[in-house]
C-alpha cells in the first residue's frame, strides 16, 4: 500500500512497540507529527525544550529498559537535543532520536533551520543515519532500534529530510532477519569465551581478598539475580558504581555500596586492598579509579563487559571476558559449581570479610546532624523513610546527586537513574518525568540541586500538562555546591562565580506553573512537608529544602589522587589506615 | 610489621605498588580496514581517530573488487595499548566489516610517490635519470627545468630516493600513503588470520 513517508515512520515505530514519544514539533518534522495525529495510537509528551525531551526519553529508557524515543525538528531542535544524546552515549542508554531535516535538495545550502546534525552527533551516537531514499526509511528506523537496544546500548539518531516524509511509497516494513542482514558489520559478542570463563573461575576460587565491582552493564543486562547468587556462593563483597546501583541490593550484608571519588570508605578500602577485582559491566571511569596506576595495585582483574573496546582501555586487565553480563555470569556460576565452588583459602577469606566489617564500623557513611539548620543528608534520609526505600530516585548533577547516592539505600535495579558519565546538570527533572511515564506505579523522586533544577525547570509545565506526579526535592544551598566544595578544598576558598543566592521563590514558581510548592527551612519541617507532598497524586510537587550552605560531600578522593589520599567524613585524611593489608 | 586500625591487626605495606599502564614500545602500526562504502564512512573514521587523539601517519582509501566495499590502510603510531584501542574502536563502528593490525604478520606494503625535481642543467638531468633508474622509477613529465618522477615502493625506498633527490631541489611532491596486504603463505599453519 502506498503511503506517505511520514506514515511509514509511524508504522515502523509501531512495529517497534513504541508507546510514547517525547518531543517538540517544528517545520521539518511536521509531516511526521501530522501522521502521528492521524494515527492516534502513540502517546506523545510535548516537552518545553528539546533537551527536556531527550532526557525524558533517557529517563524512560533507564527506568523501563525499553528504547526511549525523542523527536525534534531540524536546526535548533536538533542541536538542543545534542546534550541528552551525549549523555545517553556516555551512560549507554538506548534511545532513538528522530530529527527532521530540510528537504534533500536544500541540504548543504544553509537553508532555514538547517544543521548537519548527523555530522554533529557522529562522535556521540552509537550510530546515526541520514535518510536519502524513502525506500530505505523503514529499514533504517528498524536498524536504529536494533542498534540502540542490542550489544552495549546507546543512542541512535535518524535524520529525515522533509521531502522524504512527503513522498509516497509502498515499501514494506522489514522483518528482523532483513535488519540483521543489512548490518553485516554489527555483531555484538554475547556468549563469553569459555576458556576465559574457566580462567576466571580458577582466579575466583584461589582469591584471598576478592571484590565484585559492578557497573551499569549489570543493570542493562538484568543480571541482579546472578550477581547475588555469585556473591553469596563465593562470599564476595560487592561494590557498585552510580550506574550499577541496585544491581546488588545495598542492604545485603555483602554490599559495600558505592566506590570511587565519593564512594564509601569501606568500598574504597576493599578495592584498594583486594587481590582479585571482578569488574562486571563497568568501565574503570576516572571518577571510580582515581589515580589509575594506584588503583587496586595488588589485584588481578577479571573484566566482564559486552563492549570489547571497554576492555584494557583505562586499565590493563588479566582476564577479559567479552559478553553479555547476565549470560557470562550464569556460565561462570555453573562452571564454579561444576568445580565445587571451593574457596581455596577459607581462613584468609574469613579474615577478609572480618576486616571489611571492621572498616564498615570504623567509617560508616555519616554526617553531623543539626537541630538549627537542615542538613542535606538528613533530607535524603527522610525521603528514604517516607518512600519506604521503594521510590525511583532521579538526581540532577552535583552535591545533591552524591548525597542521594549515599544516603538513600537502593534495593532494586533501575532505582537510581543518574547522569553518571557526562554529568549533565538539568538531567533530573526531565529524566524523572520520563521515568514516571514509564513506571507510573512507582513513586518517582527527583532530587535536584538549586543550580541543576533551574537548567531544565520549564519541564514542570510538561509534568503539569500531562498530570505526571513527580516529586522534586530541591536541595537548595544557594551555591553551585560541588564547584564551591572544590574551590573550598583545592582553591583556597576562592568562590569564583558559584553564588546562587538570587533564585526564584521555588514555591511561587511551582504555583505559577500549576504545580504545588512547599518549603522547609528548619529540620523539623522536613518530614512535615514530605508527608504533605506524598498526599498529592495528580500534579508535580516542588519541595524547596533550604539547607546548610557549606556542607561538603564526604568522603572524597581528590581528583587525580589515589584512594590512599581519601578525605574522610570529618574532613581529615586517612593516613596509615589506608595502607593495604598484604604486600 | 603490624599496626592497629580500628581495633584490627593489619599488616602495613612495604612500599606502594603501581599498576602497569603502558605495554610494548611506541611504533608505527599498519591497520587494514574493510568498510561498507556508505556515505560518510570516511568522515566517521576520521572523526573517531581525531576525537580519540590517535596519532595517525597516513590513511588511504580505495574500492575493492567486492561491490560496495572499500579498503583503508591506516598507519598509526602508538604502544600496544593504544593500538589495541584503535583496532577495537574501529571495529565498534557499525560500518566496518573487518579490522586487522598487520604490522607483525608478513605483508607487502607499497606507496606511490610523485615528485617534481629541479633539473636545469644537463648534468642534473643525467644524474636524476640515473637515480630514477636505480629505483626503478619513471619520469612521467618533463619540462626544460624539471623532471616529474613516479616511484612506488615501501617506505624505506621512498625515503631513500627522496633523500637522494633532495640536493637537486624538490619543487613539489605528493605521497599516497601506504597500501598494504598480508602475504599469502604456503605453509597453512603459519597462515594466521
Amino acid at each position: 500500500m502506498s503511503r506517505k513517508g511520514a506514515d511509514i515512520v509511524i508504522e515502523a515505530l509501531k512495529e517497534e512497540n513504541v508507546e510514547v514519544i517525547f518531543g517538540l514539533p517544528g517545520g521539518a518534522i511536521m509531516e511526521v507529527y501530522d501522521a502521528l495525529y492521524r494515527d492516534g495510537t502513540i502517546k506523545h509528551i510535548l516537552a518545553r525544550h528539546e533537551q527536556g525531551a531527550g532526557h525524558m526519553a533517557e529517563g524512560y529508557a533507564k527506568a523501563t529498559g525499553k528504547v526511549g524515543v525523542a523527536m525534534t525538528t531540524s536546526g535548533p531542535g536538533a542541536t538542543n537535543i545534542v546534550t541528552p544524546i551525549a549523555d545517553a552515549y556516555m551512560d549507554s542508554v538506548p534511545i532513538v532520536v528522530i530529527t527532521g531535516q530540510v528537504p534533500t535538495h536544500m541540504i548543504g545550502n544553509d537553508a532555514f533551520q538547517e544543521v548537519d546534525i548527523v555530522g554533529i552527533t557522529r562522535p556521540i551516537t552509537k550510530h546515526n543515519f541520514l535518510v536519502r531514499d524513502i525506500e530505505e526509511l523503514p529499514l533504517i528506523i528498524r536498524e536504529a532500534f536494533y542498534i540502540a537496544r542490542t550489544g552495549r546500548p546507546g543512542p541512535v539518531l535518524v535524520d529525515i529530510p522533509k521531502d522524504i516524509t512527503q513522498q509516497f511509497s509502498d515499501v514494506s516494513i522489514p522483518g528482523m532477519e532483513e535488519v540483521k542482514k543489512a548490518l553485516p558489520g554489527y555483531k555484538p559478542h554475547i556468549e563469553g569465551n569459555m576458556q576465559q570463563i574457566k580462567k576466571a573461575v580458577k582466579l575466583i576460587m584461589e582469591a584471598k581478598r576478592p571484590v565484585l565491582y559492578v557497573g551499569g552493564g549489570a543493570v542493562s543486562s538484568e543480571a541482579q539475580e546472578e550477581l547475588v547468587e555469585l556473591a553469596e556462593l563465593m562470599k564476595i563483597p560487592v561494590t557498585t558504581t552510580t550506574q550499577g546501583k541496585g544491581a546488588f541490593p545495598e542492604n545485603h550484608p555483602l554490599s559495600l555500596r558505592m566506590l570511587g571519588m565519593h564512594g564509601t570508605y569501606y568500598a574504597n578500602m576493599a578495592v584498594y586492598n583486594s587481590d582479585l577485582l571482578i569488574a562486571v559491566g563497568a568501565r574503570f571511569d576516572d571518577r571510580v579509579t582515581g589515580k589509575i596506576d594506584e588503583f587496586a595495585p595488588d589485584a588481578k582483574i577479571i573484566h566482564i563487559d559486552i563492549d570489547p573496546a571497554s576492555i584494557s582501555k583505562n586499565i590493563i586487565v588479566d582476564v577479559p571476558i567479552v559478553g553479555d553480563v547476565k549470560i557470562v555470569l550464569r556460565k561462570l556460576i555453573n562452571e564454579l559449581k561444576r568445580k565445587g565452588a571451593k574457596v581455596m583459602y577459607p581462613e584468609e577469606r574469613e579474615k577478609w570479610l572480618e576486616q571489611i566489617e571492621k572498616w564498615k564500623k570504623l567509617h560508616p557513611l555519616t554526617y553531623r546532624n543539626s537541630k538549627k539548620v537542615i542538613k542535606p543528608q538528613y533530607v535524603i534520609e527522610q525521603i528514604y523513610e517516607v518512600t519506604k526505600g521503594d521510590a525511583i530516585i532521579v538526581p540532577g548533577v552535583g552535591q545533591h546527586q552524591m548525597w542521594a547516592a549515599m544516603f538513600y539505600k537502593f534495593s532494586y535495579p533501575r532505582q537510581f537513574l543518574n547522569s553518571g558519565g557526562l554529568g549533565t546538570m538539568g538531567f533530573g527533572l526531565p529524566a524523572g518525568i520520563g521515568a514516571k511515564v514509564g513506571r507510573p506505579e512507582k513513586e518517582v523522586f527527583v532530587i535536584d540541586g538549586d543550580g541543576s533544577f533551574v537548567m531544565t525547570m520549564q519541564e514542570i509545565i510538561t509534568a503539569v500538562q500531562y498530570r505526571i506526579p513527580v516529586k522534586v526535592a530541591i536541595i537548595n544551598n544557594a551555591y553551585l555546591g560541588m564547584v564551591r566544595q572544590w574551590q573550598e578544598l583545592f582553591y583556597d576558598k576562592r568562590y569564583s562565580e558559584v553564588d546562587l543566592s538570587v533564585q526564584p521563590d521555588f514555591v511561587k514558581l511551582a504555583e505559577a506553573m500549576g504545580a504545588v510548592g512547599f518549603r522547609a527551612e528548619k529540620p523539623k519541617e522536613v518530614r512535615e512537608v514530605l508527608e504533605e507532598a506524598m498526599k498529592i497524586e495528580d500534579r508535580p510537587v516542588i519541595l524547596d529544602f533550604v539547607v546548610d550552605k557549606e556542607e561538603n560531600v564526604l568522603p572524597m578522593v581528590p581528583p587525580g589522587k589515589s584512594y590512599r589520599d581519601m578525605i574522610l567524613e570529618d574532613g581529615k585524611g586517612t593516613e596509615a589506615e589506608t595502607m593495604y593489608l598484604v604486600g | 610489621m603490624a599496626d592497629t586500625v580500628g581495633g584490627s591487626e593489619i599488616t602495613v605495606a612495604k612500599a606502594p605498588k603501581f599498576r602497569q599502564t603502558r605495554k610494548g614500545q611506541v611504533r608505527k602500526h599498519i591497520i587494514n580496514v574493510k568498510v561498507r562504502n556508505e556515505i560518510g564512512v570516511l568522515a566517521r573514521i576520521a572523526t573517531l581517530i581525531a576525537g580519540k587523539g590517535y596519532n595517525i601517519e597516513s590513511l588511504s582509501v580505495g574500492e575493492t573488487h567486492e561491490p560496495g566495499i572499500s579498503r583503508m590502510t591506516i598507519e598509526v603510531i602508538g604502544d600496544d595499548i593504544v593500538i589495541d584501542q584503535v583496532v577495537k574502536q574501529l571495529r565498534k563502528l557499525i560500518d566496518t566489516l573487518k579490522v586487522k593490525d598487520i604490522t607483525d604478520v608478513p605483508h607487502v606494503e607499497r606507496e606511490l610517490l610523485l615528485v617534481k625535481v629541479h633539473t636545469p642543467t644537463a648534468r642534473a638531468r643525467d644524474e636524476v635519470l640515473r637515480i630514477v633508474e636505480i629505483f626503478r622509477g619513471k619520469i612521467v613529465d618533463v619540462s626544460p627545468e624539471t623532471y616529474t618522477i613516479e616511484v612506488t615502493g615501501d617506505e624505506d625506498k621512498i625515503d631513500a630516493i627522496l633523500q637522494l633527490l633532495k640536493p637537486f631541489g624538490i619543487k613539489e611532491m605528493a605521497r599516497t600513503g601506504k597500501v598494504a596486504m598480508r602475504r599469502e603463505l604456503f605453509n597453512e599453519e603459519n597462515n594466521l588470520d
